[in-house]
């Protein structure tokens, strides 16, 4: 077999706001494709366990110049400064790494032996604990996907992009004789379920790539989107992620970080307003 | 030996750094990790083949395409099946969720026998055959009383060959009660029969349109078909189209606007007429349709002019004049503009002031069956079935009125009339009903003053309940014949709401049933003939499956090979030939129309002093509210503001819950003219003052304990209202007190 250089992926994805509808449709289709347990209660939502979960936002105006808007929220798998993810750094067991191959941040649950360590660092809260044993109603076990190993109390879980899909479509292309996945191959449980077309999911290194047209990533700047609608959670950490969002509102874009009053939006010199 | 203090630490320090600095306690954490993940309990789901199957998902009535993987003969993930029309590949979440539906406790097993008290939760499993008996005997004791009008029947639509072979059913016997539950469907169809002239299915062409007005529809909280209205609305947005919502509180639908006019519920019909009345006297309105094909304008204009002038409009809605003005200039000058209405997910029929102003403005704007415009489409005609013979009994039977009035003199106009149900059968003395079917309906829950539907369906002594899954219909029926799930079964599923082409999707079983269930059409032909005579003659197939490839015709071959029958190339009449009135053009008023009744405002029960504030139902799509409940994925996804533990968060204005004294997450008591529940309070600053939105789909008792409990039922706060012309549910809500608790 030739030993090339292939080229590096970083799968991501750019989420329009301007889009989602708030369904939670996402939320359903990625507990339904990762077997991610429930409970009777749900309402505590620090606990409840939502690899991708649909935040609400609104503009902080009083009625009726109140605006919302919905932002799902998977794990950013942060790439950090050269592959240094905040909770691949403090995870003590090496569950969780960062595969310079694919961008994605793994969580293997068999090393994971729930210090929650990881928790504790990732500031955007997308890890979850199992603080119990999950419990299939009886009959349900039997939906449960064969591709993606349920977990057991003590360990935390958290999106990885669907990487069993990631290794279906990579065997599929192997087996044919490929060594590319392409683009439509290999698609997140939650960007195939958007009804409303807003998640778009695929290799932001690839310039042939969705993903990569809509945002436009500088990976001379960490990343950071040249699309002046599209941004990224909590940018101003340097976690380097790699979930963008698009939003033609401007208090959608400065909801995603934190600015001091009257601190500009953008780290252009000139503000539009 | 001795050692000394400092030594003892030497050792003891020295000892911890070199094991720390080992391999050793890293690799015996992970495998402690291991040694304790090895739990017998945690099911490792097995391997398989795996295969896809096409259906169409019917848990809503959005009926999206979907694609099923199976792993051996196992379903594991429902997605979005590709070029199915509308859907394209979008499924809506509760959709999504369906194998909990399919693989959960809340399924019924087998046929039930009902042994406590109503609603107790006590049940016999019976034979199917024990079962057909029962019911059919006491079908057979109705029918030789001379009764057969007591039966009734209540379905989830009257479209599709289940809701027919249940008409058909109740033809041969002799009642003529079928009830389909309503919807906006109801009011369109009315809309159409009255100013078209024309039986027609109200189809909506969103796709094409540019500029979308809507009254209050939730073209993204569940209206008409969810998957295709949310890809219609990014659709809309790519193209830089424009939608404007109307209603008195920020929905989904209102924050993805490109601009939100509150206004005061109830209203919305008078604001469609000041915009009405805008567009008439600028004479913005298209000159051709509505000088060659309509007919009534005159009378309508002067109507209009009179009697919706922009300051009483601006008054009346809380709209400044000036923004009428504006936005009638926009929808009018539009290249494809498009009213729509239907409040929310449109599972009330609303008042016909609503639906006729929004239908007039279109018309106003000539969009009738155009591009990007509401169209007319036929009755759906591929279920042609012989005439059943009626014999003496049964025709006896027919001649009575329905025992909703449907069709009356007091209510000409209505089909069904499902509401007015449990305010008749409360009234009568005797029983006026002895037999109820429900078949894709939870009317114990879905219709308005739960209480007095309790009181009256209890009247009735025998409940027959075709549910797959224990709701509260089911949960409160003497005989449960359990349909197989929407998985399991072939099932045809004619045009959802708003389709504007004729189309037929197929429902197939992506696995074998799983229980002890019949499918429905199979439990009718059963019953009939168990009732025998031409009651059995009418269902002359072997079996369902038989009836229904013999139905299909030459469409099968289509059907199970593409999953669905779509007539793409179909186009809406044009003018010259749309319109069947007398006149043979659009009516904006006719002796069947009187505009005074049809535009008087809808009260809301309640006297203003007792309750000074309103209470308004809200749809959330993650709130299932129809004939299925939210499955545990959905429920887990509604947010904290609206379900706490085992309560409900009810939403007000912030400045009200000033004036009230009441605070974020505090307890109080919401009180209606129809009852009094516990709540807790959500400021939220999206909605009008001195209104509480609460949202549909909560307040189960049946199911289990993963939805059970939870919150309240919205619809045994609020009774009906009769609309004055079409005598449908008109309620926009009620008036109400919150106090604190």
């Amino acid at each position: 077999m030739k030993q090339g250089h292939h080229p590096v992926k970083k799968y991501g994805m750019v989420i329009d706001l301007d889009k989602c509808t708030g369904c939670g449709a996402c939320m359903v289709a990625c507990m339904s494709e990762n077997n991610v347990p429930f409970r009777e209660d749900e309402s505590n939502k620090q606990d409840s366990i939502t690899w991708m979960k649909v935040y609400k936002l609104t503009n902080g105006k009083t009625y009726p110049d109140t605006e919302i808007c919905y932002l799902p929220r998977p794990c950013q798998h942060c790439e950090g400064h050269d592959g240094h993810p905040p909770c691949v750094s403090v995870c003590p067991a090496t569950a969780t790494d960062y595969d310079k191959e694919t961008g994605i941040v793994s969580q293997i649950y068999t090393r994971c032996f729930g210090c929650r360590y990881c928790m504790a660092a990732c500031p955007y809260h997308a890890r979850y604990f199992n603080w119990w044993d999950p419990i299939w109603p009886d009959g349900m076990e039997k939906y449960l996907n064969p591709n993606v190993s349920p977990r057991m109390r003590g360990v935390v879980e958290k999106c990885n992009l669907c990487f069993h899909r990631y290794q279906q479509a990579r065997d599929k292309a192997i087996f044919e004789g490929r060594s590319e996945v392409a683009e439509e191959e290999y698609q997140t449980a939650c960007a195939q379920a958007c009804p409303a077309g807003a998640i778009t999911f695929g290799d932001l290194n690839n310039p042939s790539h969705a993903v990569h047209q809509i945002v436009l990533p500088d990976n001379k700047h960490s990343g950071r989107p040249k699309n002046p609608h599209a941004f990224r959670l909590l940018e101003k950490l340097g976690t380097n992620p790699k979930i963008y969002y698009l939003s033609s509102r401007e208090w959608v874009r400065r909801a995603g970080d934190n600015y001091l009053t009257g601190e500009s939006g953008s780290s252009k010199t000139t503000s539009h307003g | 030996m001795k050692i000394d203090r400092r030594s003892f630490m030497a050792l003891m320090v020295g000892g911890a750094a070199g094991t720390a600095l080992s391999p050793l306690p890293w690799k015996l954490t992970d495998d402690l990790s291991i040694w304790t993940q090895t739990w017998p309990w945690t099911p490792v789901p097995g391997q398989g083949s795996v295969s896809t199957v096409n259906s169409v998902s019917t848990l809503c009535p959005g009926g999206c395409g979907i694609s099923v993987r199976k792993v051996g003969q196992r379903a594991v993930k429902i997605d979005g099946m590709k070029g199915y029309p509308g859907s394209d590949g979008g499924v809506c979440n509760l959709c999504q969720a369906g194998l909990q539906m399919l693989y959960g406790p809340t399924r019924v097993k087998m046929p039930l026998k009902r042994t406590g008290k109503r609603g107790q939760g006590k049940w016999q499993a019976i034979s199917w055959d024990a079962a057909i008996a029962e019911v059919g005997g006491q079908l057979n004791r109705l029918r030789s009383e001379g009764q057969p009008h007591k039966m009734a029947c209540i379905n989830g639509s009257d479209q599709g060959t289940v809701p027919q072979l249940f008409q058909r059913f109740l033809k041969t016997f002799g009642s003529p009660n079928f009830f389909c539950t309503p919807s906006m469907g109801d009011s369109y169809q009315l809309t159409l029969k009255m100013m078209h002239g024309v039986s027609a299915r109200v189809g909506f062409d969103i796709e094409n349109a540019d500029f979308v007005l809507s009254f209050g529809s939730g073209i993204i909280d569940g209206w008409g078909s969810s998957a295709r209205m949310f890809k219609a609305k990014s659709h809309l947005k790519d193209k830089k189209g424009t939608l404007v919502q109307i209603e008195p509180r920020l929905s989904n639908t209102a924050a993805k606007a490109d601009q939100w006019i509150p206004v005061k519920p109830g209203t919305e019909s008078m604001l469609a007429l000041g915009l009405a009345g805008v567009i008439i006297n600028e004479s913005l309105y298209n000159k051709k349709f509505v000088t060659k094909y309509s007919s009534g304008f005159d009378q309508f204009s002067q109507f209009v002019t009179t009697n919706f002038k922009i300051g009483n409009v601006a008054r009346q809605t809380g709209v400044e004049k000036s923004k009428i003005t504006a936005l009638a200039r926009k929808f009018a000058r539009a290249q494809k503009p498009l009213a729509l209405c239907g409040k929310g997910k449109g599972t009330t029929p609303g008042s016909m002031g609503e639906f006729f102003a929004t239908h007039a403005l279109n018309a106003l704007v000539g969009n009738i069956n155009r591009d990007g415009g509401v169209w007319a489409l036929p009755e759906s005609e591929y279920i042609k079935w012989p005439g059943p013979e009626i014999d003496e009994i049964a025709s006896k039977g027919l001649k009575h009125d329905r025992i909703d009035g449907a069709g009356t003199r007091q209510y000409p106009h209505a089909r069904y009339l499902l509401d007015r149900l449990p305010g008749v059968l409360n009234s009568g003395k005797d029983t006026i009903l002895e037999v109820l079917f429900v078949a894709d309906a939870d009317p114990y829950y879905t219709l308005p003053s739960s209480r007095k539907v309790k009181e009256a369906f209890d009247k009735i002594p025998l409940i027959v309940s075709f549910s797959p899954w224990m709701n509260e219909t089911a949960a409160n029926a003497d005989i449960i014949l359990p349909d197989h799930s929407h998985l399991e079964r072939y099932l045809d599923v004619p045009m959802p709401p708003g389709a504007q082409k004729p189309m037929i999707g197929l429902s197939r079983p992506v696995i074998a049933p799983q229980f002890d269930t019949r499918h429905v059409g199979d439990a009718l032909i059963l019953l009939a003939n168990a009732v025998g005579g031409p009651v059995a003659d009418g269902f002359p197939w072997n079996d369902y499956q038989a009836c229904l490839k013999e139905t299909m015709a030459d469409k099968w071959n289509t059907l199970i090979e593409k999953g669905f029958w779509y007539e793409a190339g179909f186009t809406p009449p044009a003018w010259q030939h749309a319109f069947k009135t007398d006149s043979k053009k659009f009516e904006f008023v006719s002796d069947k129309i009187n505009l005074k009744s049809i535009f008087a405002k809808i009260t809301p029960e309640g006297d203003e002093k007792t309750f000074p504030l309103s209470l308004i139902p809200y749809d959330s799509i993650r709130l299932a509210s129809g004939a299925i409940g939210d499955p545990p994925f959905v429920i887990k996804t509604v947010s904290d503001t609206i379900l706490k533990g085992l309560d409900i968060l009810v939403e007000i204005n912030p400045e009200t819950a000033k004036t009230l004294g009441l605070s974020e997450g505090k307890y109080a008591m919401l009180s209606t003219p129809e009852g009094q529940v516990k709540v807790k309070i959500h400021l939220f600053d999206g909605i009008m003052p001195d209104l509480i939105a609460m949202p549909r789909g909560l307040g189960h008792t049946a199911y289990d304990s993963y939805l059970a409990n939870k919150g309240v039922n919205i619809n045994a706060l609020i009774g009906p209202v009769e609309d004055p012309v079409s005598g449908m549910n008109a309620a926009w809500g009620i008036r109400a007190n919150l106090v604190k608790a």
